[in-house]
């Protein structure tokens, strides 16, 4: 019998070579995420590199944007950007990494198994579905309630991009918490901690790189948003100059290229310029990325003995 | 077989340490061929207009225009599948521009020509003909609970400059305005800043105000003007839904105050409104006569109304 088995087994040279073949194959596949990234910033320096020759850094960095007039000032579009996206942030993490620990540490054991995967049909719902709802359902409540003169605001914005981040930060936070060894439960339980200083103190601490994870995910889902943006935040490329400006329309850098793209005559100063858009979106979800990852990196370093002391 | 892929990994393998650039390298020249494959099949449908499957028809010009152009294109070739026409934009005066070299048949213009462009024909040995064959009228619209009923090209300069920011100063309620503008790509879009903003004046370099918001179509506007009681917002005659209020436009504050129809759109009444022409060199013959017949009449017509433009009857 054994040797009977023995026989089948493939030989030793034929392992390894399976072995090589299944590592290099991985590699590549490894390899051309990162050359995809690189492919696109090549692509998009491409086609918007012509803007420096064309646009005067100037007027780039003014604050007017009327593209057929030849105001091609991005910093309206920047600061629409981050604003709608500082909002939808402001909303979804909270509310996220709270229904997290209510799923992962106290919601009961059926409740948990209905609610999961009833917040991850919410991820599946097409952005332009949520956009009309966003126009005919939400924004005037805005209006009604919140005392902005149109519906169509960075605030409608922020909110829906937050319901859209929300199953993204929800369900990788969760992840995150349930990675936590049972041990650091038990040794707080055990010191006489209660169930919210355990979550609070020991279980949120141990999970943070896996929680600024699903964080910084659910940034980038809501500052690449186009199509909800674009329906519900009125694409006046103002400047916000004080608190107010949540409760005024704003234009973001997806809606601008996504609206004018389609009818830019091709390799014309404009569609040069929307391609600058393009890489200042890049460039931007680039920096906050990587301000998150040296973040975290230094928390690590510094908190490592946290939970020992 | 085995031996020889071996043989392939294994040199990959020996350079693992460029093996990235190298990889990045490779798909970055793959993505350029395609590029280079894209660009060159675009002329294609140029080339296949050179079989001789038919007349052709080569109109160009006017970018409002443009996709009524096409739309009788597409309806006139399905009925008469003998001719063939081909549409491009580019804009009036490079339509234009075109018919005074002699390279298309029929030049698209939202405005007439210049006595200079009609000068320069004529020492080509072209002779402009104008053919208007529809009319682009764009009404104001707000949200019928608002009382303003009347507005001069004044009174909408200021308001979509952003001068004036209330209601109540035009003799309505105490609201805020939220001007709402089609997107600055569209040519009703240009159309409005040029003769109401600018009040056609070439010199001015008036703009929309920074707060107008500018929504992707005209659903957006009609949407938005007939559920916020603030709004107030343009669009073409055709766009125009039961649930918005028309305001009626004076030229200047004595009067007369018109409402958008197309009766008063063709007899010239209504203020904001333009003819929208064809060109030809001399009076069209043949094929090209068929068609701007075919354009001129109750077919052709049915379109204009279908796209947001007034027909001529």
């Amino acid at each position: 019998m054994t040797t009977a088995s023995a026989s089948k087994e493939p030989s030793r040279a034929v392992v390894n070579w399976r072995e090589f073949a299944v590592e290099q194959i991985v590699r590549l596949l490894g390899l051309s995420a990162i050359a995809l990234v690189a492919l696109i910033f090549a692509f998009l320096l491409k086609e918007g590199a012509a803007t420096l020759q064309e646009v005067p850094l100037s007027n780039l960095a003014g604050t007017r944007w009327y593209p057929t007039f030849g105001y091609f000032g991005l910093v309206p579009l920047v600061m629409g950007s981050l604003l709608v996206t500082v909002g939808a942030v402001l909303i979804s993490v909270p509310l996220g990494v709270g229904v997290a620990i209510y799923l992962g540490e106290i919601a009961p054991e059926p409740l948990r198994d209905v609610l999961k995967p009833t917040i991850e049909v919410i991820a599946g719902i097409p952005s332009v579905v949520l956009g009309f709802i966003g126009v005919l359902a939400f924004s005037p409540l805005i209006r009604q309630y919140l005392g902005a003169p149109t519906g169509l605001t960075a605030i409608t914005g922020s909110v829906l991009l937050a319901y859209m981040a929300l199953p993204t930060i929800i369900s990788i936070a969760e992840d995150a918490m349930d990675a936590v060894p049972k041990s650091y439960r038990d040794a707080a339980y055990a010191l006489g901690a209660t169930e919210w200083q355990t979550i609070w103190r020991v279980v949120l601490p141990s999970a943070r790189s896996g929680i600024l994870i699903a964080i910084m995910l659910g940034v980038g889902r809501a500052i690449g948003e186009t199509m909800t943006v674009m329906m519900v935040t009125g694409n006046a490329a103002r400047i916000p100059t004080s608190l107010d400006a949540f409760l005024r329309p704003a234009r973001t850098m997806t809606a601008t290229i996504a609206a004018e793209m389609g009818e830019v005559a091709q390799g014309s100063t404009h569609y040069h310029v929307l391609f600058m858009v393009g890489i200042t979106l890049f460039v931007l979800t680039f920096l906050i990325n990587a301000f998150a990852a040296v973040a975290l990196f230094r928390s690590e370093r510094r908190g490592g003995g946290r939970l020992l002391s | 077989m085995v031996h020889s892929l071996q043989g392939v990994f294994c040199k990959s393998r020996t350079r693992t340490a460029t093996s990235p650039l190298w990889l990045l390298s490779l798909l970055f020249l793959l993505s350029l061929t395609s590029l280079g494959c894209a660009s060159a099949t675009a002329p294609t449908p140029a080339d296949s207009t050179a079989q001789p499957a038919g007349r052709l028809i080569q109109n160009k010009g006017s970018d409002t225009i443009v996709n009524l152009a096409l739309a009788w294109a597409e309806a006139y070739m399905s009925s008469h599948p003998g001719v063939r026409i081909s549409v491009t934009g580019g804009g009036s005066g490079t339509g234009i521009a075109a018919l005074i070299n002699g390279t298309v048949d029929i030049a698209n213009a939202s405005r007439s020509m210049k006595e200079k462009e009609i000068k320069n024909a004529q020492a080509r040995g072209i002779e402009p003909v104008e053919i208007t064959i529809a009319r682009d009228g764009i009404a104001v619209v707000v949200n019928p609970s608002n009382p303003i009923n009347e507005l001069t090209i004044d009174q909408l300069s200021d308001i979509y400059t952003g001068k004036i920011t209330n209601w109540k100063e035009l003799g309505g309620e105490d609201r805020p305005i939220v001007l709402t503008s089609r997107e600055s790509n569209s040519g009703t879009y240009v159309y409005f800043l040029e003769h109401v903003v600018r009040k056609g004046d070439k010199e001015s370099k008036l703009l929309f105000s920074p707060e107008a918001l500018l929504l992707p179509s005209s659903e957006g506007i009609s949407l938005e003007t007939s559920r916020n009681p603030n709004a107030i917002g343009y669009d073409g005659l055709g766009y125009v839904t039961a649930e918005q209020k028309t305001v009626r436009i004076a030229r200047t504050a004595a009067g007369p105050y018109v409402a958008p129809s197309i009766e008063t759109v063709n007899s010239g009444a209504y203020p904001i409104a333009r003819p929208l022409h064809m060109y030809t060199n001399g009076q069209p013959t043949g094929e090209i006569k068929a068609y701007l017949d075919w354009i001129l009449g109750d077919e052709g017509q049915a379109i204009v109304r279908q796209l947001g433009f007034v027909p001529l009857h």
